[in-house]
């Protein structure tokens, strides 16, 4: 069980928290102009990274704030934790860039 | 009289004292201060158990939790399956019997009291031996505010079972300094009986202490008999000691076979010799303290017997003093007698090799092999492990953060060396706090001790002509030999983990403390590879068995999930309602009078809301209280049909999808103001759509200036349902004019009554005339038998849950999570009508146009009539095509749909029922099937609507 | 010199404490050749059942089963090896009823003794909703010819008389569905039979050799790249589980599962006490009780994505307060050992089977708690798969393409049973 950073409580227990997937996965600004497969994306498919991973954390039994998280799920250990208004750090493209196809 | 091996004299047993225990059905005797097992060996009783697989009698071949012999069962003061004799420590009164393999659970429940307690310290240290205490100590002076947990009855670790001293003085003697002086230091928190099981991210550490085990009968009824401690330790400290390793030789397992050092612990702690005959096998030193103690004590040793060459020429002196006869290059190979050791068997060894050996006659064979130092917890912290060729036993391998070990858990295995790894170890984590160490943090003087002559890593003795490693033990409590191992090499097996398996090795109750590493050993060896390749097996928490009912603690029973009631709960208990779990609520689901099932209570509840008047506790419907100039668009965004256009002082009913379009919750919404609404959800909804909302405006629409709040404990909901509602809602409330022009439908006034606010809404989920009654819970009884009093003319009938299903169902209202399943759009449920077109898109819109929502066979919401009248249909029950021949094929037999809701009708004089049916509407008229007990009901498909589908009543 | 003597009590074993012993020869330590027709990337259950059938229903024995650790040594070896079929949706149960009837002949396919015991098992029922769910269930079930039935509370109490079916406890059991088919294996017999009888088929299982990258022509992925050398293929099968997410980053293939951790449990060995595998959502418990006399039990699944193979401390805890709760005769019972696995969860907790992008990669994943049970049924499916070059009718409903569709087969609200 962890500590997790809550940006604006400080380190509190795991139990506080709910986990919310991935982040920085906007809802799309015009849904109906997407095709099937664009809102599909959406809908169901999330990065699954092996490693350091931006993800939405919810301090929900304390101030109920949403905020993000780089996390590496290999160890768990949280890099750094985030407020929603921050920008994101340049982790998640150091995660992409090995996702390739060789050719 | 004393026992015949209970020594005159020394110990830390309270001699003064006698307690009697029963033992295999003998009755012994022991004293305060013993465990089981050096309670039965001063009886000289070696033989505990019998090995599961093959039933050989098996010993207590070690002192404490590492030993893999001595398994028991207890049976008083309760029945507790597969202990350890060396850690149960003894009580008059215990009552307990050898174990064959498998334990008994008490088949009475356990009603003694277990809790948890959570810590939060600077420096938390495990382990209470020397290097532990000088780790505590360092931290204490400094100001520190720590926990020392320490898994025996006492403190001092392995200075409890030697003659070590300190400071020119008894070290014991410093162990009771240290502990006086940690008992004066206010931030310390020292335990003891406390095992440090589980260790976990960021210092999370579990404990184990046993409070009232020792106490027998005694134990006071109040105290927890165990506490799980959940101490989260700013940096840990594991100086968790060693384990003697045995080495492997065949019949190694027969009783009076021990590990070294726990003839020298059973001797120094406990006060019992454990045999009369010793021979003394080694590969290193340190079994040599145990050969002259023992020999000191009356024992004779016959020989010590070291597989090194030379031996060890630094005790070569002492030993001969002694007179004990050294036998250096030689090992035992193996063992004799019948249930007890009577001869060693002795051959040289050299090179590797084994010559022709001899038998010497003992009754005690003390092994050593060397130390396997206990890294559990810093494993499971995922701290990797290196193997020490020198040691032969592997190390923790890397530094790791706001974790450290010291001592002989680091492979430190010198009494001073401890000590001073102790203290550096908590400098170490005080530094990484920035808590300075104070000047003066002083460790007693060890002795100078000479440089032990190198041990020899040796697993097992070389097989011998005839043997074929099939009585050589290495897992004692699985049965598991060198042979095994050796055919799961020869059966292609190189992983540890692959070998753990097909050998069992390292599953029992131990876990593998002294078999884990010797198999790590073996394999390598007769890989050809080496033990570092090799690694072992994952250590995982517990370090050793945890009682479920102590993880449990106290959340059980009622305190399993935490009860929530409303405000005339009292009232509805005394009313002798039935309840229902919705949630965690507890709900009246019908007030059954004399002689009434549920049935017929429903039915007469039916009748009143229907034909006279009603009254509901509705107190668990969520409520959230939507404030802010964009509240309006909050809800337009999340609710499929329009709530801006929604007038102040009306109400709308509303559904909410997920982003796949499926429905996930409904219910009404009342305009408070331009800038303010009350959103009612389910009552299992209730958490969930305020998570929702929240996570809406706070991830994704930030900009939206908008409050969200439960206000669901804030009001009490009581619905007065039925023809003469108006009566009664008029007679109560005076201050409102209840007419149905001045008090239309789906509209709410504030009144109040002597003073108290009150909100009434023309709200129905019932299809009849109805006023919800909100006021504040503090108020709710007075209400609450104001309404009745008001309605006792009318015949006021207060009705639970199960009217409230059928008076909706009856209407056609669905309720979400019973007749929807996660799989069902507002259109499957015919509620196009609440499905804004005008909106340009709201939250599941999208998923709306995805071609599987086009499938004209979706399934839908209709209304079924069994065609006999009588039928209940079983809610569940499936929906199959109507057969001609009133039979059903051989499966699979196509399902239309399946019964969400069944009730029978006191309205329609019938049963009928709500289903999901695939092309449901299109199917309005056709008779339909549903099997039920193995007999197919004809139904006919209706519209879901079945009482007042004008609303005539609803509106009037 | 003679070593020993005869043994001393001789008493005999502790009756189903001892195991059947395994065979001489499991499989040969082989070197990867340089291509094979099939490469089945991952070394669990699903990969070697698969390799099993392609050699003996379709004599494909051109096959490659690429490990990344020691065989069967993720999820495998980590699961609670609960056997059962009794899905609500036709799909779920279609498939997983096909498993089930494997794994009634298993044993003698297999020449192993997988110690397949089908002693029933119960799903709790302890809300009305659960109850309508349960029924829901139980009569889709005998409608597809699986079996079920459904049991009020004195009959649950025959079939395991140590659950708790009094109404004074937080919640009651209002009942349960019972499949007396259902039952629990040996998971590492299990696999190690499929590994075996491959091996026998000389279809070659390689350990230690993880796949680093794929090399691609168009559409057609040519051989993989691994941590023992390029490997050519010509047809590629995913069957790596939670780690599935890890092999299509590196094709470009988007999957929607998240993989978690799932921690599991056992206790000492006990005298028989618990006949029958109970399950209940509502209080989460999944136990029985295994062939040597342990207690296996699954705790719920860890929130947060990971695959780390461990878990947080807390879940084990509410894991233990929910089994005392339901059978109070387990309190003094002990904890001996916790573990974690991946599991890979897709949205509508069912699998993802079928093609890719790729003309000749199939995937199999998405099964989350689901997969030891499916091993036989999706290994002789996705065999079948690859030697007709078409999805088997049992997972074609399970393709990915039904997330854009919308044609889910969601087992979350209707099942009433995650596991």
């Amino acid at each position: 069980m962890q500590l997790i950073a809550c940006p604006w409580c400080g380190p509190r227990e795991e139990v506080e928290f709910h986990y919310g997937g991935q982040a920085h996965v906007p809802y799309p600004d015009s849904p109906a102009e997407l095709s099937d497969e664009e809102w599909a994306l959406y809908v169901f498919f999330r990065d699954n990274t092996k490693g350091r991973f931006a993800e939405r954390w919810n301090h929900t039994t304390g101030c109920r704030r949403w905020f993000n998280a780089i996390r590496d799920t290999t160890t768990y250990r949280f890099e750094s934790v985030y407020r929603l208004d921050d920008p994101k750090p340049p982790v998640t493209e150091l995660a992409r860039s090995r996702r390739s196809t060789a050719p | 009289m004393s026992p015949p091996f209970r020594t005159a004299s020394g110990g830390r047993i309270d001699r003064a004292t006698a307690v009697e225990f029963i033992f295999d059905g003998q009755t012994l005797t022991g004293h305060p201060g013993d465990t089981l097992a050096s309670a039965l060996l001063a009886h000289g009783r070696h033989q505990v158990a019998t090995s599961i697989t093959l039933g050989r009698s098996r010993g207590i071949a070690a002192a404490w939790a590492e030993d893999p012999g001595g398994l028991v069962q207890v049976e008083e003061p309760f029945p507790e399956p597969m202990l350890l004799a060396t850690t149960v420590e003894l009580f008059d009164g215990l009552v307990a019997h050898g174990l064959p393999g498998q334990g008994r659970l008490a088949d009475v429940p356990d009603s003694a009291r277990y809790d948890a307690v959570h810590h939060h310290v600077d420096v938390l240290v495990v382990g209470a031996g020397p290097a532990g205490l000088a780790a505590a100590l360092t931290a204490a002076r400094a100001g520190a505010r720590v926990a020392l947990v320490d898994e025996q009855s006492e403190a001092g670790g392995s200075l409890l079972s030697g003659t070590e001293r300190l400071d020119d003085a008894p070290a014991l003697e410093w162990v009771a300094a240290a502990v006086a002086e940690l008992a004066g230091s206010p931030e310390v928190l020292h335990l003891q009986r406390t095992t440090a099981f589980g260790s976990y991210d960021d210092g999370f550490v579990l404990a184990l202490e046993r409070r009232t085990d020792h106490l027998g009968a005694a134990a006071p009824r109040h105290v927890s008999r165990q506490r799980v401690w959940r101490i989260r330790a700013r940096s840990v400290v594991v100086a968790t000691g060693a384990h003697e390793r045995p080495v492997v030789f065949a019949d190694n397992d027969r009783p009076g076979t021990m590990l070294a050092g726990a003839a020298r612990t059973f001797l120094h702690r406990y006060g019992v010799l454990p045999g009369r005959a010793a021979v003394v096998f080694t590969t290193n030193d340190s079994a040599y303290d145990t050969a002259l103690d023992l020999s000191r004590a009356g024992v004779h040793v016959q020989a010590v017997v070291d597989a090194r060459p030379e031996g060890s020429p630094r005790r070569r002196e002492e030993c001969e003093a002694a007179g004990i006869r050294l036998l250096p290059g030689a090992v035992v190979t193996g063992t004799q007698g019948v249930e007890r050791v009577t001869h060693a068997l002795v051959a040289p060894f050299a090179d590797g090799a084994v010559g022709a050996g001899s038998a010497i006659a003992c009754d005690l064979l003390l092994v050593s092999g060397g130390w396997n130092p206990a890294v559990h917890l810093y494993s499971q912290a995922r701290g990797r492990l290196r193997y020490d060729e020198v040691l032969g036993a592997f190390l923790p391998g890397e530094r790791l953060d706001g974790l450290t070990v010291a001592g002989s858990a680091a492979g430190v295995l010198d009494l001073a060396g401890c000590l001073a790894d102790g203290r550096r170890g908590a400098r170490a984590a005080l530094t990484a706090l920035g808590i300075t160490p104070a000047a003066d943090d002083r460790l007693p003087a060890a002795p100078e001790s000479a440089v032990p002559t190198a041990p020899l890593v040796l697993w097992r003795v070389p097989d011998t002509s005839g043997a074929d490693g099939s009585t050589s033990f290495v897992d004692l409590q699985r049965d598991a030999t060198v042979a095994d191992i050796a055919r799961a090499i020869g059966a292609g097996l190189r992983s540890i983990e692959h070998v753990k398996r097909y050998t069992t090795i390292g599953t029992a109750h131990d876990q593998g403390k002294t078999s884990g590493v010797l198999t790590s050993g073996i394999t390598a060896e007769l890989l050809g590879i080496p033990v570092q390749d090799t690694g072992t097996t994952t250590f995982r928490p517990p370090y050793t068995p945890v009682a479920f009912a102590a993880l449990a603690g106290r959340d059980r029973g009622r305190l399993f999930d935490p009860e929530r009631v409303t405000a005339l709960h009292e009232w509805h208990v005394a009313a002798g309602a039935v309840f229902e779990d919705v949630g965690q609520w507890k709900r009246p689901r019908y007030y059954p009078r004399p002689g009434e099932d549920m049935a017929a209570a429903v039915l007469r509840e039916c009748a009143a809301a229907r034909t006279g008047v009603g009254i509901l506790d509705g107190s668990t419907l969520g409520k959230i209280d939507v404030q802010g100039p964009d509240a309006a668009v909050l809800l337009d965004r999340l609710y499929t049909n329009m709530m801006s256009s929604l007038k102040v002082g009306s109400v709308r009913y509303g559904v909410m999808c997920g982003v796949d379009g499926m429905v996930i919750d409904d219910g009404t919404v009342l305009r408070l103001a331009e800038d303010r609404f009350l959103v009612l959800t389910t009552t299992g909804g209730a958490a969930k759509v305020l998570d929702w909302m929240e996570e809406w405006v706070q991830t994704e629409w930030p900009d939206l200036r908008v409050h969200c709040t439960s206000v669901t404990e804030q009001w009490v909901t009581l619905p007065v349902v039925g023809p003469r509602s108006r009566d009664v809602v008029g007679a109560v409330f005076p201050g409102v004019d209840v007419s149905a022009e001045a008090f239309p439908f789906m509209t709410w006034r504030d009144t109040s009554l002597e003073g108290v606010p009150v909100r009434l809404a023309r709200i129905s989920f019932s299809g009849e005339l109805a006023y919800e009654v909100y006021v504040n819970p503090w108020y709710a009884v007075a209400v609450w038998q104001r309404l009745l009093e008001a309605g006792r003319p009318h015949g006021i009938t207060p009705y639970g849950t199960e009217t409230m299903h059928v008076l909706r169902a009856e209407k056609g209202y669905p309720i979400i999570g019973q007749d929807t399943d996660g799989t069902v759009t507002p259109h499957d449920l015919g509620m196009a009508w609440a499905v804004s077109k005008k909106k340009p898109d709201f939250i599941g819109k999208r998923s709306f146009a995805r071609p599987a929502n086009a499938d004209p066979l979706r399934k839908q919401l209709v209304g079924l009539l069994p065609v006999d009248r009588e039928t209940v249909l079983p809610e569940g029950s499936q929906v199959v095509e109507f057969l001609a021949d009133g039979e059903l094929p051989p499966p699979p037999v196509p399902m239309l749909g399946h019964v969400t809701s069944s009730y029978r009708s006191a309205e329609l004089a019938r049963p009928f029922a709500l289903a999901l049916v695939r092309g449901g509407r299109e199917r309005i008229g056709e008779t339909v099937h549903v099997p039920v007990d193995g007999t197919l009901v004809p139904a006919e498909v209706t519209g879901s609507v079945l009482v007042d589908p004008e609303g005539a009543r609803r509106d009037g | 010199m003679s070593l020993g003597s005869s043994h001393a009590t001789g008493t005999p074993p502790t009756p189903g404490a001892d195991l059947p012993e395994h065979p001489d020869l499991l499989w040969r330590d082989t070197e990867p050749k340089r291509t094979y027709d099939v490469v089945i990337v991952g070394g669990g259950g699903h990969g070697l059942a698969t390799a099993h059938y392609l050699a003996k229903n379709h004599g494909i024995t051109d096959v490659a089963v690429l490990e990344k650790g020691w065989l069967a040594g993720g999820n495998m070896a980590r699961n609670t090896t609960i056997i059962r079929s009794n899905y609500l949706w036709d799909e779920s149960s279609g498939i997983y009823e096909h498993a089930l009837k494997l794994w009634e002949g298993l044993e003698d396919d297999l020449g192993y003794p997988i110690l397949f015991s089908q002693r029933g098992v119960l799903n709790l029922a302890h809300t009305l909703q659960d109850v309508r769910d349960s029924v829901r269930r139980v009569e889709a079930n005998k409608l597809n010819g699986v079996d079920a039935e459904w049991l009020e509370p004195d009959e649950v109490r025959k079939v395991c008389p140590v659950v708790n079916t009094s109404t004074d406890i937080r919640y009651p059991v209002l009942g349960a569905t019972y499949q007396p088919r259902a039952g629990i294996a040996k998971h590492d017999f299990v696999a190690w039979g499929f590994a075996r009888r491959a091996d026998e088929a000389g279809i070659d299982l390689v350990q230690d050799c993880e796949v680093t990258g794929f090399t691609t022509d168009g559409d057609r992925v040519t051989g993989v790249r691994t941590t023992r050398g390029a490997i050519g293929a010509g047809t590629v099968v995913l069957c790596a589980a939670g780690h599935t997410s890890v092999l299509t980053d590196m094709l470009g293939i988007r999957v929607p599962i998240q993989s978690h951790p799932l921690q599991a449990l056992v206790s000492e060995l006990l005298e028989p006490v618990h006949p029958t595998v109970v399950m209940s959502n509502a209080v989460h418990v999944y136990v029985s009780q295994a062939h040597k006399g342990e207690l296996v039990m699954g705790a719920g699944v860890d929130s947060y994505n990971g695959y780390g193979q461990r878990g947080a401390f807390h879940v084990i805890e509410r894991q233990m307060a929910a089994a005392v709760e339901l059978f109070p005769v387990f309190a003094r019972a002990h904890l001996l050992r916790t573990w974690g696995g991946i599991v890979d969860v897709s949205p509508d907790a069912s699998p993802i089977v079928g093609r890719t992008p790729y003309e000749n990669v199939y995937l199999n994943c998405g099964w989350g708690t689901g997969g030891f049970k499916a091993t036989p049924g999706i290994g002789s499916a996705l065999a079948h798969t690859i030697a007709h070059d078409e999805p088997h009718p049992l997972v074609a409903p399970f393709s990915l393409d039904r997330f854009v569709t919308g044609a889910l087969v969601d087992e979350h609200g209707a099942a009433a049973v995650a596991h």
